[in-house]
């Protein structure tokens, strides 16, 4: 499927794009010693992390270091950056599918992963701030759709289940390319359900690409309400400071230029790592730029 | 229908602060720490609040107690996620400890900061165990808590009418803080009663309420000082 491959390039033959794209399968094909290393580096810090949040849950939160009147801290913080930072993934690659510009093929996947991962990462936040996290299911069974926290609730599982479906969507074709690719064992199975039996036909493709479509425009409003509810949170209450009427475009703003920024680090990164220097190229650097400044 | 008021006076109010500790017997208020309360983590729901102006010898303090406000149109109902905080039929807004998920969302919202969290599990010196109200409830860890106008009284003084047979009347309860003032500067009863004493205050020219302006309708007036 053209549409979902990285960009092959017109100059150079066929051959020469085949054996390039042969180093995008290298990541899942092979495991360095510098994986590991990182991954040990990450377990660490996700040991520490959890060894401190059980300090927390059995202590109280006490042991935060919040006060009156800073009843919200770091958690909260976080939260608001990360789904910031999730609305990367999304709405830039939502309005660059739809305003068609071609240089996105390659920028695109990272940042629909961005965004997945890191909505988990802003929802866990806000888990960790509860001080009973034991009565969590109270939410649902008596939830007040008065309260703004119950509009995040609702618009947070809304982008999660369109951003995860728009992500995987795309993904099909590529999953099937690395079914027929993988030797056998674990992952060949687990590949074989995850393509749902895609082979590249004509009717396949045409469906795939309206379900795309579909989801790309479901997708803009959703990203853009989420960060709004975000700033009702605050902007609802009479506090000085919050309450006030920008907050919405304020947060909306800053979350796509904050998510740009993410795209660019994560982008750089991956250039580096998995020597891939022929897709992350000059045209994708400065586009992202160029939209981070035109934000500002 | 019974709506339940305050009135201090602040020209009688000496700042003993004996409303302050009745408050915390009644209500099974751990004592803070020393280290908790330097970052300001005690929990009170009767609070003395300063206002100091000019340099020492030449000063001259403001001392006002601060209860919960018992708004009309409370904000800190309004956000809440799970309907744990709610305004009673009385006018006083509840918090029900056992719906609380901790979640700080009405202490913030909470103009007057009148509402506290419980950081840790609430402790008392072991001398103090024996004497804790039964009929207040000990609040776990996590949850928010806030005055009720000793609501428990309510409770108890419905009950006692119901055995003599009659119906309760606003004089058969008074919170602790009303009940222990010693200058008598804190009024209390039924500000639907156009004839009760907190309603005769209430509309005195001296009466005021604290940030009026944002239409919480606290249910707490103050009288002026000096006026």
């Amino acid at each position: 499927m053209e549409a979902l491959k990285p960009d092959a390039g017109s100059v150079r033959g066929k051959n020469v794009a085949k054996i390039r794209d042969e180093i995008l399968y290298q990541p899942i094909l092979k495991t360095g010693k510098g994986f590991y290393m990182v991954f040990a580096f990450l377990s660490l810090v996700v040991l520490f992390a959890a060894f401190a949040y059980f300090q927390q849950f059995h202590k109280g939160l006490g042991v935060t270091g919040l006060n009156s009147p800073i009843f919200w801290g770091i958690y909260i913080t976080n939260f608001v950056f990360f789904i910031g930072v999730s609305h990367a993934g999304t709405l830039i690659s939502a309005i660059l599918r739809i305003s068609k510009a071609e240089w996105r093929r390659s920028i695109t996947r990272s940042a629909e992963v961005i965004t997945v991962l890191v909505l988990f990462f802003g929802l866990g936040n806000i888990l960790i701030d509860l001080g009973r996290i034991d009565r969590l299911l109270i939410v649902i069974a008596h939830g007040r759709f008065q309260s703004p926290l119950l509009w995040d609730v609702v618009s947070l599982t809304t982008y999660l289940t369109a951003s995860s479906i728009y992500l995987y969507l795309p993904l099909i074709p590529d999953i099937a390319l690395l079914r027929d690719r993988m030797p056998g064992g674990f992952r060949k199975g687990l590949y074989e359900v995850l393509a749902l039996g895609w082979a590249g036909t004509e009717k396949q493709i045409h469906y795939l690409e309206k379900g795309i479509g579909i989801m790309a425009v479901t997708c803009l409003p959703i990203a853009v309400s989420v960060h709004t509810v975000v700033s009702y949170v605050f902007s609802m209450t009479i506090q000085p400071m919050w309450h006030s009427t920008i907050f919405g475009p304020y947060f909306v703003a800053g979350a796509i230029y904050s998510g740009i920024a993410g795209i660019i680090v994560a982008m750089a990164v991956l250039r580096k790592v998995y020597h891939l220097e022929d897709y992350f190229r000059a045209v994708h650097f400065n586009g992202s730029s160029g939209s981070c400044i035109l934000l500002t | 229908m019974i709506r339940w008021g305050m009135v201090i006076d602040l020209d009688k109010c000496t700042a003993c602060q004996a409303c302050v500790v009745a408050c915390q017997i009644e209500n099974n208020i751990p004592p803070p720490s020393p280290e908790e309360a330097a970052i300001s983590r005690s929990i009170g729901w009767m609070r003395m609040v300063e206002n100091i102006e000019g340099e020492y010898p030449h000063i001259k303090a403001h001392i006002m107690p601060v209860p919960c406000m018992q708004c009309e149109n409370p904000p800190c109902v309004k956000v809440c996620p799970v309907g744990a905080t709610n305004k009673s039929k009385e006018g006083i807004v509840d918090q029900v400890y056992g719906r609380c998920i901790g979640c700080r969302y009405c202490v913030n919202a909470c103009p007057y900061t009148v509402k506290s969290m419980n950081w840790y599990k609430p402790a008392w010196p072991k001398e103090m165990m024996n004497s804790l109200n039964p009929d207040v409830t000990v609040r776990p860890k996590g949850v928010v808590e806030k005055c009720l106008f000793c609501s428990h009284r309510i409770q108890k003084a419905k009950d006692r009418a119901k055995a003599e047979k009659r119906e309760m009347t606003p004089d058969d309860y008074i919170p602790a803080c009303a009940e222990t003032c010693p200058s008598k500067a804190i009024s209390f009863g039924d500000l639907n009663d156009k004839d009760s004493t907190v309603s005769k205050l209430a509309r005195s020219p001296r009466a005021f309420r604290l940030l009026e302006e944002l239409g919480t309708e606290p249910n707490v007036y103050y009288l002026r000082e000096g006026a």
